[in-house]
Order: C-alpha cells, then sequence, then structure tokens
C-alpha cells in the first residue's frame, strides 16, 4: 500500500543519486584536486543528508524489489504475508542502513 | 467530418503490444542490479573504501572496471524503465508527456556513457 509508492519514490530519488554518481566518477578521472572537492562538497551536512537519504532508498529499493520478485512469482499474496513483509521491509531497512552507516564512518 | 475511414482512426491506437517485454526487462536487470549493487556496496564501498588513491587502484583491476561498466549501465537502463513508468503514469498532458520522456531517455544515455567514459579513463591510467 504505502511502500508501493515508496518504492517508486526512492526509485525517482536514486535516478537523480545517479548523476551524482557519475559526477564522482567524473571526479576520479580528471584528478584528486576535483576529487578532494566532490568528497568535500559530499561531508556537507546537505551532502550527508543527501548520501544518507541515497543509502536509505539503496537499500529499501533493494529489499522491497526482492519483495515484488517474490510476488511476481506468484507466491506471498495472503494479507497478513503481505503485511509480515512489509514491517520487515521497513525494520531491515532502518537496521542496515544504520549498520552501513556505523561501518563506513 | 472526417474522412478517415473507422479502420484507419483505430489502428496504432491499441495496445502497446510490448508491456510484457518492458515489465520483464525491469525484472532481469533488477536482479542483475540485485548482484551488483551488493558487490559495490561491500566491494568498493566498504572493503575498498572511497579514498581517491584506492578508488583509482579498484577501477585500475580490469574485472572491477568492468563489472562497475555493467553496473553503470544496468543502473542507466533500469532508471530509465522506471521513471517512463512514471512520467506515463503521472504525466498526462500529452505534449509534456512526450517531452518528458525525450528527455529522460536523453539524460539517461548522456549519464550512462560518461560513467562508462570516465571508468575507461581512470582504468587506463589516463
Amino acid at each position: 500500500m504505502t511502500l508501493s509508492i515508496l518504492h517508486r519514490v526512492t526509485g525517482v530519488a536514486m535516478s537523480m543519486g545517479l548523476i551524482v554518481l557519475v559526477v564522482w566518477l567524473v571526479a576520479a578521472a580528471a584528478g584528486s584536486a576535483e576529487y578532494e572537492r566532490f568528497v568535500e562538497l559530499m561531508a556537507s551536512p546537505l551532502g550527508r543528508l543527501l548520501l544518507i537519504g541515497w543509502s536509505f532508498a539503496f537499500f529499501f529499493h533493494l529489499m522491497n524489489g526482492v519483495r515484488h520478485l517474490v510476488w511476481d512469482s506468484g507466491r506471498g499474496f495472503e494479507v497478513r504475508h503481505v503485511i509480515a513483509s512489509a514491517y520487515f521491509v521497513i525494520v531491515a531497512t532502518v537496521l542496515v542502513t544504520g549498520s552501513f552507516w556505523q561501518i563506513v564512518s | 467530418m472526417s474522412l478517415r475511414t473507422p479502420l484507419g482512426r483505430v489502428l496504432g491506437l491499441g495496445t502497446a503490444k510490448d508491456g510484457t517485454e518492458h515489465w520483464w526487462a525491469q525484472r532481469v536487470s533488477s536482479v542483475a542490479l540485485l548482484l551488483l549493487g551488493l558487490w559495490f556496496i561491500f566491494a568498493l564501498v566498504i572493503r575498498n573504501g572511497l579514498v581517491y588513491t584506492d578508488v583509482l587502484a579498484f577501477i585500475a583491476q580490469p574485472l572491477n572496471a568492468v563489472l562497475l561498466c555493467v553496473l553503470c549501465l544496468t543502473l542507466g537502463y533500469h532508471s530509465y524503465l522506471g521513471v517512463q513508468v512514471v512520467i506515463e503514469d503521472y504525466v498526462h498532458a500529452r505534449a509534456v508527456k512526450i517531452v518528458a520522456l525525450l528527455l529522460s531517455r536523453f539524460a539517461h544515455v548522456l549519464v550512462a556513457i560518461t560513467a562508462v567514459y570516465a571508468i575507461l579513463m581512470i582504468g587506463s591510467g589516463a
């Protein structure tokens, strides 16, 4: 229900993040000064917020995507299963995103 | 009054005929991204780290460069398919919809090719 639109929202958000991913690659190709400027930009409060948002979107879209693939196989359609998997995805996304940042930072 | 025959009016207005392929392409690319995405997070972001020299060293490995290229191309493809559906679902003005679809396609091709170009530049040590 709600997660369905969240799947689209996180997808579109990551489509925009794709531009930043490419800017990162271009910065790496351009040289160390350009790369450091990019890192500085992403280390700013706004940059951090965007990165955390994109990491959340990534893990959510990935796990909810698996949920959709399971549905595509014709399984997991019972209402209690749908609700259970929805809560699983939400909790798992928060936990995985949290531990990801614990590891990285 | 139109001179077009009833058949002429409806021809081309039927089903898109390629709905299944679009749907299937979305699923296939999603499975690829599931694997490549996890590889990106674990191999590059967590294990290798994002320090400048480490990133260059990572991409200098041919297998990593190839996988990164495949990841970026698949991301662009999957993103294009997704954004296309979103535009088709929410943009109803015909002209705006066509322009949005065109711009989305151009932008996705541009982004994907730029990514591959940058990776090859890094990989070749240029």
